[in-house]
């Protein structure tokens, strides 16, 4: 049979990236104690804005730059609602996404709204021919940097240390001196710039423009990830990898003959089936942060 | 550090050394309650200075005043015989001073060293070689072993306690504030902790020990304090002092006393004899009781007593909290059960409530075995009880009336609604009543204390029973809700039923009970009629020896 292997696990890894991204970016949120529900509207925002700036500039680093920008602020308006203000967690992070698309559509709408959408220039896969290798360079950045570098910073860095401290008891965090406030403002603001870059990569790196819904519940997959992958850096990877080669299957299966009664709903629906049976099956009696969901104020 | 300072250096040479931490004429208020009213205190080099006192009598506030965690309202801490501002735990901290409380604060899903790392860590990259190392020394000096690679939740209590006091240490702390140690430990880790702190002033730490446990003090401290009502009523050291006597401290503290108690003890005596002349009611012989609301189902004169207890038990296999009770309240009886804290009263309450399974032994209400009914079915069997948590036994958010009504819904039921007329008038009624100061529609959390105990004697009381259980009913209240408390209780009594009344406070006991039994260790150690008990005998009791042993 002709299994092209090495095409679909080429893709895996370009599907999971902009996963890793977020997902890596909602661990630090929920590390510190903040379930940022916020998630899948910070892509979005990233996405539209990382598109807006490219095709108004021309510069593609200009794009990454706003996606950045975006993302910084979704995380300090998490921040503000969820820290200063003690906000249910649930209802400003619904609300921040609600908010990011909706500013996004419209604006798309405004500048668009003669139905000719721009195409700008997107990255190129470095290694061109090289297979499994070839790849966008925010798949390597991805893979090689961000997981690693975030793997050290939270088990080796002060940062690392603070950030755990504060989701699991801030109180003990509060008396060791630490200010809980600034440290979850420092996570959710990070956070935010990694989800915004991850919704980045599906408009500066895969199409070179902007549709509507673009991301596409990936920002609630991540959500469902980090629970699966229990806040570790390595099995969340791996929980992308997974949603990943589910997807990129059912893209293969797609175009072949065997698979062309099968509606296409059906397969689109396929890597979101495997997510949730993968959380059905070992997402289950995980233990979460001490503080997760649980606003901090002195007693 | 040999710079002269203050004033002491010039007093030429100091009959003393210089203290490492000293309170002086501290005085907090919260409200209209003053918790430390002009206290001083010193810890000497390789001291340890225990604080004894009821709960609420300031121990907690002055050490919390200590560390940071609150501000005086005025006084000064002296370090080293230099006056310092503590604002905070890291100032606390940074003086040397060091505290334990009973509730830890570590992360418990960290290991020991990254838990003693937190403190001061910055943002950059860790060492965890440098610190476990650190952490090892800091074991080695408190004299204990402790992995430094354990994850926390896998600790037993006693060895987080451990690793509360090596984190303090960590921090190169010279006073160490331990805040009932040893109420969480088993008998073995109280020995390990009493070696630590032995090894610990060997080497020069002062130690502030809180405690309940006259032994321990006896056993562990240098020098006594004796905290009551926000004030230090006595000192000294403890070299030569038996348990009993410091009881005789702690009591002999309670009889002169400072005027507020005086009064109180004197308002006890005059209520005594005006229930026989007052208003209320005149003929207070109980058949012949003309209020209406207390004659129901109390009056009836009854063979069984209102309340029994046959072998009540409680203790898993390894602890015994309540050791084979047996006591019995008669109809018309008030009993006292006295005892320092923490010996199995509050245990003793729930079981009683239903709130908690004993492991064994009945609890009769007017010879009814109510041993495995639910709460609600033991107020229906006649029980109405006085927690000792006033705002856990409310709805904080629920109006004065609601929560009257709150343990009796289906006797205010129209069909399935609830019939607003009833319960208005049967609530205006308790308000007159009782004398609630308060509207049926304020939320019960406006209230204060006095005002939410009449709430909660109301609702015990408006429901008739047989027998009511009063668990530190005035703690915390002022002298005037206080009498009104135990005039309620008399009058209750005198109606026919059985009072319960679980006190710390000696004095109260001595004024309102016919017999006094005292609580120790969970078992109930003697019984006093109320003619033959005073504060030496009971006072002996609650330090756990029996009177025969000590003639």
């Amino acid at each position: 049979m002709n299994f092209p292997l090495f095409a679909i696990l080429a893709a895996t890894l370009t599907i999971a990236t902009p996963l890793v991204w977020a997902a890596l970016g909602a661990v630090i949120n929920e590390r510190a104690g903040v379930l940022n529900l916020g998630i899948e509207g910070t892509m979005y925002a990233g996405a539209f804005c990382g598109f807006l700036a490219t095709a108004m500039s021309g510069s593609l680093w200009f794009g990454v730059a706003a996606a950045l920008v975006s993302g910084l602020l979704a995380g300090a308006l998490m921040a503000l609602l969820t820290v200063t203000l003690g906000v249910n967690q649930h209802v400003a992070g619904i609300g921040t996404t609600l908010l990011l698309v909706a500013v996004c559509n419209f604006t798309n709408r405004l500048l668009f709204s003669d139905g000719s959408q721009t195409t700008t220039e997107k990255f190129d896969r470095l290694l061109p021919g090289g297979g499994l290798l070839s790849q966008y360079p925010m798949t390597y950045v991805a893979f090689l940097i961000l997981a690693p570098a975030l793997w050290w910073v939270l088990r080796s860095s002060g940062f690392g240390l603070r950030l755990r401290a504060v989701g699991e008891n801030p109180e003990a965090a509060d008396a060791a001196g630490i200010p809980v406030a600034k440290t979850r403002y420092a996570a959710l603001i990070l956070g935010g710039a990694l989800m915004a870059l991850g919704g980045s990569f599906l408009t500066l790196s895969l199409l070179g423009s902007f549709t509507i819904d673009i991301v596409s519940g990936r920002g609630w997959i991540c959500i469902a990830l980090v629970i699966f992958g229990r806040w570790q850096v390595w099995p969340v990877v791996g929980g992308a990898l997974l949603f990943a080669v589910a997807d990129a299957l059912q893209l293969q299966l797609a175009i072949t003959p065997l698979f062309s009664d099968v509606p296409n709903e059906v397969l689109i629906a396929f890597p979101y089936l495997v997510v949730i049976l993968a959380l059905a099956i070992w997402g289950r009696g995980v233990r979460y942060p001490g503080a997760y969901l649980k606003p901090y104020r002195r007693a | 550090m040999n710079s002269s300072t203050t004033g002491a250096a010039s007093t030429g040479v100091a009959p003393h050394p210089t203290p490492l931490a000293e309170l002086v004429d501290i005085t907090k208020t919260f409200g209209a309650v003053v918790a430390n009213d002009s206290i001083s205190l010193t810890v000497l080099p390789g001291e340890v200075h225990a604080l004894l006192g009821e709960n609420g009598a300031g121990k907690s506030t002055l050490t919390r005043i200590l560390y940071g965690l609150s501000q005086p309202d005025s006084g000064e801490i002296r370090i080293d015989g230099t006056t310092t501002r503590i604002d905070s735990p890291a100032d606390a901290m940074a003086s040397g001073i060091g505290m334990v409380t009973q509730e830890f604060s570590l992360v418990d899903t960290m290991t020991v060293t990254e838990n003693l790392m937190l403190a001061g860590v910055g943002i950059g990259r860790i060492s965890r070689a440098d610190a476990r190392g650190r952490v090892l020394a800091a074991a080695s000096r408190v004299g204990v072993t402790i992995d430094p690679d354990a994850i926390v939740e896998t600790l037993s209590v006693g060895e987080r306690q451990r690793v509360e006091i090596v984190k303090a240490l960590f921090h190169d702390c010279r006073v160490l504030i331990l805040d009932e140690p040893t109420a969480v430990l088993v008998p073995q880790d109280v020995e390990l902790l009493f070696e630590s702190i032995e090894r610990l002033t060997a080497d020069g730490l002062g130690v502030i020990f809180i405690s309940h446990k006259l032994h321990e003090v006896t056993r562990i401290a240098d020098r006594v304090s004796i905290l009551r009502r926000g004030k230090i009523v006595a000192s000294r050291p403890v070299s030569g002092l038996a348990p009993r006597d410091i009881a005789a401290l702690m009591v002999g503290a309670a009889a002169l006393v400072d005027e507020e108690s005086q009064a109180l003890a004197t308002s006890i005596g005059l209520e005594l004899q005006d229930t026989h002349t007052t208003p209320p009611d005149p003929d207070a012989a109980p058949a012949a009781l003309p209020d209406a609301a207390l004659t129901a189902s109390a009056l009836q004169p009854s063979a069984e007593p209102a309340l029994a207890l046959r072998g009540i038990s409680l203790g898993t296999s390894t602890s015994t909290v309540l050791d084979n009770i047996s006591l019995s309240v008669g109809s018309g009886e008030i009993v006292g059960i006295a005892g320092v804290s923490g010996n199995g009263q509050t245990e003793l309450v729930s079981v009683l409530c239903g709130t908690l399974a004993a492991t064994g032994g009945t609890v009769r209400v007017a010879g009814a075995d109510i041993s495995h009914l639910d709460p609600a079915g033991r107020i229906r069997a006649g029980l109405g009880r006085l927690t000792e948590d006033r705002k856990g036994s409310v709805i904080p958010t629920l109006t004065v009336a609601q929560n009257l009504v709150l343990e009796d819904l289906d006797g205010f039921r129209r069909g399935p609604f609830l019939d607003r007329r009833a319960i208005r008038d049967h609530v205006a009624g308790l308000i007159d009543r009782f004398d609630i100061r308060a509207q049926p529609g304020d939320p019960i959390r406006s209230l204060s204390g006095g005002n939410m105990q009449k709430v909660l004697l109301a609702r015990a009381i408006s429901r008739n029973p047989r027998v009511l259980v009063a668990s530190q009913p005035t703690r915390g209240l002022d002298i005037g809700a206080c009498d009104y408390v135990y005039s309620q209780l008399r009058t209750l009594r005198d109606a026919g039923a059985g009072v319960l009344l679980i006190s710390e406070d000696l004095d109260e006991l001595l004024g309102l009970c016919d017999r006094i039994a005292v609580i120790f260790s969970g078992r109930i150690l003697g019984e006093l009629p109320a003619g033959e008990a005073t504060h030496e005998s009971l006072g002996l009791l609650m330090t756990g020896q029996r009177s025969e042993d000590a003639a």
